[in-house]
């Protein structure tokens, strides 16, 4: 009988520790003017992209952040093992389309904004299980496109609340493999070391426009089970960073770590508040699918990279409703789904 | 779990609602009161301009500045105009006429793109839909209330 991967309720640990050997971005020129704007791949200046339509675009970046961070690991989509990702649009039509096009063997998956850490959790377990020798993980989504879906026409005049975020255009890619590195790839010492699954949470929080409240108690529920499954504290990591709560959810996940008496506030950061500037007219910050995933790729991993920290946790967040549950006057389930990444060799 | 599911979900929402920003209601107000001031005021110059350069009356003179009105509302949309003026204005250019162009002009562009009939067609009225129903509905009733005690 092989020794048990999953510690407690719902935390897992790698012995292989999948290494995530490349990274790839492409965002829209909003997110490209923002404080990260020099590390991401590549910036659209036009949001369609040359395509007829917002949702064509979006689903062209994320086949282009495969095809890139594919490239920069020396794969074709014929190495590939497997493509793991989704995005916000209804039916998953950006993955889809985009996996049509890669003609790669392919999981389509859906938790909303914390798509990306349910991707790396599934590739990380089904490389240590051996299925898999190597996985993409992707994710992205698109202000104009995710706008139409879940709010109002982009012409339509309206002010959104102060607590509203944006969604960010972006789609990022990360390459993971069960092996070493090879030398030429550009992260040699990152890997992902296990995880915490998600539960859906809902504190009964109703306003769209305040996903970041809907959220945090569902980040700040994968980190209490986290730590207390794993036997870990919170000075084993460097960092523990989330995916897009904002600075409004970002305030309440403190809050409410606080009060169980877990201090986070000095270690933590969030993907959706180092996207955008103060005065890019997203005060709350940004959300969307593709918002962890492209900071995650151009610079959280690099951080870990350069040795700056040595083990995060990163926590990506969903909000699960839909427009449809929204009007029939349900509330927003959230989901946080966590994954620790780690520096590994000297 | 040292206390039930509600009690702490209950908790919870009554922070929130304490400690989320709140919009600034009385700012919003001025510049409400501005922009849709300055609405009215070219709706007026239109009508002016009806009556005395036009020779309009009455009816005909109420609709000619309507359809003034919901032209430059319907262009300044299409031209991406509208938009930016809402987001700084807020109610002020949605209460007017022209914000009632906005909210059709706008579902019309983006829709197009599902063809004229299933997209344009089905979605021209998603945002300006309630308005008709219940100004029709709402139209009806006082016809008939009108009709009874007069």
């Amino acid at each position: 009988m092989p020794a048990c991967k999953r510690k407690g309720e719902r935390t897992v640990f790698f012995e292989r520790k999948p290494h995530i050997v490349s990274a790839a971005s492409i965002v829209g020129d909003m997110e490209g003017a923002g404080p990260l704007g020099a590390l991401f791949d590549k910036i659209l200046q036009d949001d369609t992209w040359g395509e007829s339509s917002w949702e064509k675009a979006e689903s062209k970046m994320f086949e282009a952040a495969a095809r890139m961070a594919l490239d920069k690991t020396g794969l074709s989509t014929g190495g590939l093992h497997c493509l793991l990702g989704g995005d916000l649009l209804n039916q998953l039509i950006t993955a889809n389309y985009a996996a049509r096009e890669l003609s790669v063997p392919f999981f389509g998956l859906y938790s909303a904004c914390a798509t990306l850490t349910e991707a790396l959790l599934l590739a990380g377990m089904l490389i240590e299980g051996g299925f898999l020798g190597n996985a993409a993980c992707v994710a992205s989504s698109h202000f104009s496109a995710a706008e139409r879906q879940f709010r109002y026409p982009l012409e339509m005049g309206v002010t959104a609340p102060p607590t509203a975020q944006r969604t960010v255009t972006g789609a990022g890619a990360l390459v993971l493999r069960g092996d070493a590195p090879s030398p030429c790839d550009p992260f040699q010492s990152v890997c992902v070391a296990g995880g915490t699954i998600g539960r859906v949470v809902d504190m009964g929080i109703t306003d769209m426009s305040n996903m970041g409240a809907a959220m945090a108690p569902a980040a700040a529920d994968t980190l209490r089970a986290h730590l207390r499954d794993s036997g870990k504290s919170l000075m084993d990591y460097d960092a523990v960073i989330t995916g897009d709560l904002g600075k409004f959810g970002t305030k309440m996940l403190i809050e409410l770590c606080d009060s169980e008496g877990l201090h986070i506030e000095e270690k933590h950061m969030d993907c959706g508040n180092l996207i955008f500037a103060p005065g890019q007219g997203a005060d709350c910050g940004g959300s969307g699918c593709g918002c962890a995933p492209v900071v995650l790729g151009a610079h959280l991993l690099q951080m870990l990279e350069d040795g700056i920290w040595n083990r995060i946790l990163f926590l990506a967040t969903g909000a699960l409703m839909s427009p449809v549950s929204n009007l029939q006057g349900e509330s927003i389930p959230g989901i946080a789904h966590a994954v620790i990444l780690e520096r590994v060799r000297a | 779990m040292s206390m039930p599911k509600d009690k702490r979900a209950q908790i919870y929402r009554e922070r929130v609602k304490a400690l989320q920003p709140k919009s600034k209601a009385s700012g919003m107000c001025v510049r409400a009161f501005f922009v849709g001031g300055l609405i009215c005021c070219i709706g007026q110059l239109i009508r002016d301009f009806g009556e005395k350069a036009l020779k309009l009356t009455g009816n005909d003179l109420s609709t000619f500045t309507c359809v003034v009105l919901i032209f430059l509302g319907a262009l300044t949309t299409g031209l991406g105009i509208y938009d930016r003026i809402a987001k700084f204005a807020g109610a002020g250019t949605s209460v007017p006429i022209t914000g009632f162009a906005n909210s059709m002009t706008a579902p019309a562009m983006e829709y197009k793109k599902e063809g004229f009939i299933s997209g344009l067609g089905t979605r021209l009225f998603s945002i300006a839909g309630p308005v008709l129903t219940y100004g029709v509905a709402g139209s009806v009733i006082v016809g008939l209330l009108s009709l009874i005690f007069h």
